[in-house]
């Protein structure tokens, strides 16, 4: 997540202070990245020393306003424009945990698969929720971009159990094609090894 | 008390060598108010266990409760009436009747059971509005799109009070809007007090559900459990 370019994108809109910011950079993603005052201060401290961002001087309370420099509107401009490249997003831990579940012996993927799965549904549900509680039209521009990063969320988690659905029937299958005289004893076979592990050729 | 409790049922299919045990030994409690998902791959027993919660089959072994009635005890005629009575069938391709209205579609169950006509469509055009489509009631079924055609097979599960609704893969043609649109009616039913147990193979719609169980080869293996305490806690106790 570019807290970074969050906050430039914020200060594209006008000067504002270290507390505003971190309130509607919240405001916009319905609180599911909090910020602490640390993180936002530490952010506009680098933007500064990047020259994205001048600190004006301080107010009578002792308060900085930032505003964005041209360098700093260019480089909105930017982000918006270019597409988040792969490699620069975090690697995904379940695909490696699965790979190696593939890969361990004595482990049984389809458990991995299911606790997961439970896992992801369960906060599938709590997402849907919060969805359903809420009035049919955003009240605001900061409602309506909250919205949109809760539906990012359950698009992620729904993607996430079809992927998990898919691995499971891939391993069946690839189990009963190991097995051939097994597979024409029929389902009771099957059912009696529920702890066989079919293993990948590489 | 729950409305549906199913108590270690079987159900197979077939004898000898061909015997296919569709379900074994499945417990599952619905609550008044509870929304129940039921998940698994193709063939793992989903439909079976929907059609014995429905009584539209019989289990090889167990007990299934409808409202405290253990539907093996009642007849044939005694378990339609009960069926007509307390249990709504959701299915995936609407199962509508062509040559009738919408209105005439979800009086004909009320009818059945010997309501006036009268009352019955009084009832059909308030179960109509109530799923968004009152002013479809006198259009045929060919004349609707499937978001609204499901919404009639919805109305006429719900009309006359039913407590319990199933729905087996009721979302299973309709685009993801309509899909959504059905998932806030069947929600909207169970937090007016109807229990539900809906199979799908979506998680974006069993995740409208209070709880999600998963079935494979004809077990429950897994279950995300209520999403908050007290009353999963009373199930147990049941
Ligand atoms: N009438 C039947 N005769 C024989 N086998 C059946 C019958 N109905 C279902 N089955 C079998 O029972 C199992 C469960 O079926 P079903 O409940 O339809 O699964 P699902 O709805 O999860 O896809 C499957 O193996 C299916 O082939
Ligand atoms: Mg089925």
């Amino acid at each position: 997540m570019s807290i970074r370019h969050g906050i430039l994108a914020l200060l594209s809109q006008g000067p504002r202070y270290g507390y505003q910011l971190r309130a509607e950079f919240e405001a916009s993603t319905g609180a599911t990245w909090p910020l602490n005052i640390g993180q936002v201060y530490s952010t506009l401290a680098r933007l500064e020393r990047d020259g994205l961002v001048a600190k004006a001087d301080a107010d009578a309370e002792g308060r900085f306003v930032y505003r964005i420099t041209p360098d700093g509107e260019e480089e909105v401009r930017r982000w918006f424009a270019t597409p988040i490249a792969p490699a620069d997003r975090p690697r995904d831990e379940l695909a490696i945990k699965l790979a190696m579940a593939v890969t361990t012996p004595g482990v049984d993927v389809r458990a991995v698969v299911q606790t997961q799965r439970t896992a992801t549904l369960r906060a599938l549900r709590d997402l849907t929720r919060l969805k359903a509680d809420a009035p049919p039209l955003p009240a605001d521009a900061a409602d309506a971009s909250w919205r949109l990063v809760l539906e990012s969320m359950i698009f992620q988690a729904e993607a996430e159990v079809r992927w998990l659905d898919h691995c499971e029937a891939f391993m069946t299958r690839l189990a009963l094609e190991r097995r051939p005289a097994a597979a024409q004893t029929g389902p009771e076979a099957e059912a009696a090894r529920p702890d066989e592990r079919p293993e990948v050729r590489r | 008390m729950n409305v549906l409790v199913m108590r270690e049922v079987s159900r197979d299919h077939g004898t000898g060598p061909n015997v296919v045990h569709a379900l074994r030994g499945v417990s599952l409690h619905v609550a008044p108010g509870e929304f129940v998902a039921v998940m698994g791959p193709s063939g793992s027993g989903k439909s079976t266990l929907l059609t014995l919660a429905g009584g539209l089959d019989t289990p090889t072994a167990g007990q299934v409760l409808v409202e405290g009635t253990d539907l093996g005890s009642l007849g044939t005629a005694a378990r339609a009436a009960l069926r007509r009575r307390s249990i709504g069938y959701v299915f995936q391709d609407y199962n509508l009747i062509p040559t009738l209205t919408a209105a005439e579609n979800v009086m004909l169950p009320r009818e059945l059971d010997g309501v006036r006509t009268r009352r019955a469509r009084r009832e059909a055009l308030d179960a109509l509005a109530e799923v968004g489509i009152g002013e479809l009631a006198d259009r045929f079924p060919e004349e609707m799109s499937g978001g609204q055609q499901q919404r009639v097979a919805i109305a006429r599960a719900l009309v006359g009070e039913r407590r319990l609704v199933l729905a087996d893969e009721p979302t299973g043609a309709l685009d993801s809007r309509s899909g959504e649109e059905i998932m806030r009616l069947l929600r909207a039913r169970c937090d007016a007090g109807a229990a539900c147990l809906m199979v799908t193979h979506e998680s974006r719609h069993a995740a409208w559900a209070d709880r999600v169980v998963f079935l494979r080869d004809g077990v429950i293996v897994d279950s995300t459990g209520a999403p908050t305490g007290p009353e999963s806690l009373l199930e147990d106790v049941r």
